[in-house]
């Protein structure tokens, strides 16, 4: 007789739900890394062909 | 690998199987000493950046602990102390250790990068390449030498962590990998005078079997002058303040003397007491990691409250 519950199911249910929580994990991760990254308002212009004065360098202080 | 099907899969795996592959226990060590690289630089780093980077350098550690079980499933079978381990015990499939350690592994080194800079990621790459190719594959069934290389692997999670912070590499982290590197062949091959080990079962090279106990006691005690060396030149960097210096000089007292001791004894007179010389030493040398690391962090700490100079 084929058992409702069997305790392979609770092994593979106890696996899945491991799994979407380290994903769900990795989300909330990537998340507050990219709110950090941007709030902390880091240089994050690149070359596109525009002139940029705030990407050039300031010949006399190298800055 | 030529048997690699004879593991075959006698039970559905659990989470906690997949955990059991990357090492928990080897990965609170790389946390720990990640940590501390990370924290002693003298370089404010955000909280979030610092969680982030410490954990993708635990599960790039991790990765690697997959792969070494992925390809050194023979070898765990045939010992005791291993044969428990997800794969010999038939639980997860080689191919699963070996998707899972690749996969990780990417990961790890990618949300690094992300997360503070490419010399940290490159080194935490270099790193898994340098533990699961160089030593699990090439060195650790061909030389006796394979816990020197092995130990190489364990003693850069301070310098990623340093590299996180910084973005690069310099003489506090080359000495913080150093403190790692020196001790862990004197530390191993204490072990390995005591216990009953089988990887002469498993063919693995040991010191203590290819060259015999005297070599070991010999290269113990030579280790542990060059760490000494070490781990005193650490304390004389910016990253070290009072109460190192102070744990170093006791500590690496204590471990001289206790090289000295093993170094002076024959295996007859080991085997009268029950090698007490060399548990008690093999005891020091857990404390004695742990001690200097914690060390670091309470300058570290005590910089940041601002009652010792230099440094951050």
């Amino acid at each position: 007789m084929i058992k409702v519950e069997h305790e392979l199911h609770g092994r593979r249910f106890g696996r899945n739900v491991g799994l979407g929580l380290s994903l769900a994990g990795l989300v909330v991760i990537v998340l507050l890394l990219t709110v950090v990254k941007v709030t902390r308002g880091s240089n994050m212009e690149a070359f596109d062909h525009s002139v940029r004065p705030s990407m050039t360098v300031d010949e006399e202080t190298g800055n | 690998m030529s048997d690699i099907n004879a593991y075959e899969r006698v039970n559905e795996p659990g989470f906690g199987d997949y955990v059991a592959l990357l090492k928990p226990r080897v990965m609170s060590l790389v946390v720990f000493t990640a940590f501390v690289g990370l924290m002693v630089a003298p370089v404010p780093v955000h909280p979030v950046i610092a969680f982030t980077s410490i954990l993708f350098i635990a599960i790039g550690g991790g990765a690697s602990g997959a792969l070494n079980m992925w390809w050194d499933a023979d070898i765990d079978a045939v010992m005791s102390r291993t044969k428990k381990r997800p794969i010999p015990a038939g639980k997860i499939a080689p191919g699963e250790a070996l998707g899972l350690g690749v996969a990780l592994s990417g990961l790890s080194v990618m949300m690094l990068a992300l997360a503070s800079n490419l010399l940290a990621a490159g080194l935490l790459a270099f790193t898994i390449f340098f533990y699961a190719v160089i030593y699990t594959m090439w060195l650790k069934r061909w030389t006796p030498q394979n816990i020197v290389i092995g130990g190489a692997a364990g003693a850069f999670p301070p310098m990623i962590g340093w590299a996180a912070a910084t973005g690069s590499i310099s003489l506090e982290s080359v000495l913080m990998f150093g403190l790692i590197f020196f001790w862990t062949p004197p530390h191993f091959w204490a072990l390995c005078l005591f216990m009953k080990s089988d990887y002469s079962d498993a063919k693995v090279p040991m010191l203590t079997v290819t060259h015999g106990h005297d070599a070991a006691r010999r290269q113990i005690f030579i280790y542990s002058l060059v760490l000494a060396a070490s781990a005193i030149a650490l304390g004389l960097t910016s990253v070290a303040g009072p109460v190192y210096l102070a744990t170093a000089i006791v500590m690496n007292l204590m471990f001289v003397k206790g090289g000295w001791d093993i170094f002076r004894r024959s295996t007859e007179q080991a085997q009268a007491d029950s090698y007490k010389v060399e548990k008690r030493y093999f005891k020091l040398s857990l404390i004695y990691l742990s001690l200097h690391f914690g060390a670091l962090l309470a300058d570290a700490a005590l910089r940041g409250l601002g009652l010792i100079g230099g440094g951050a």
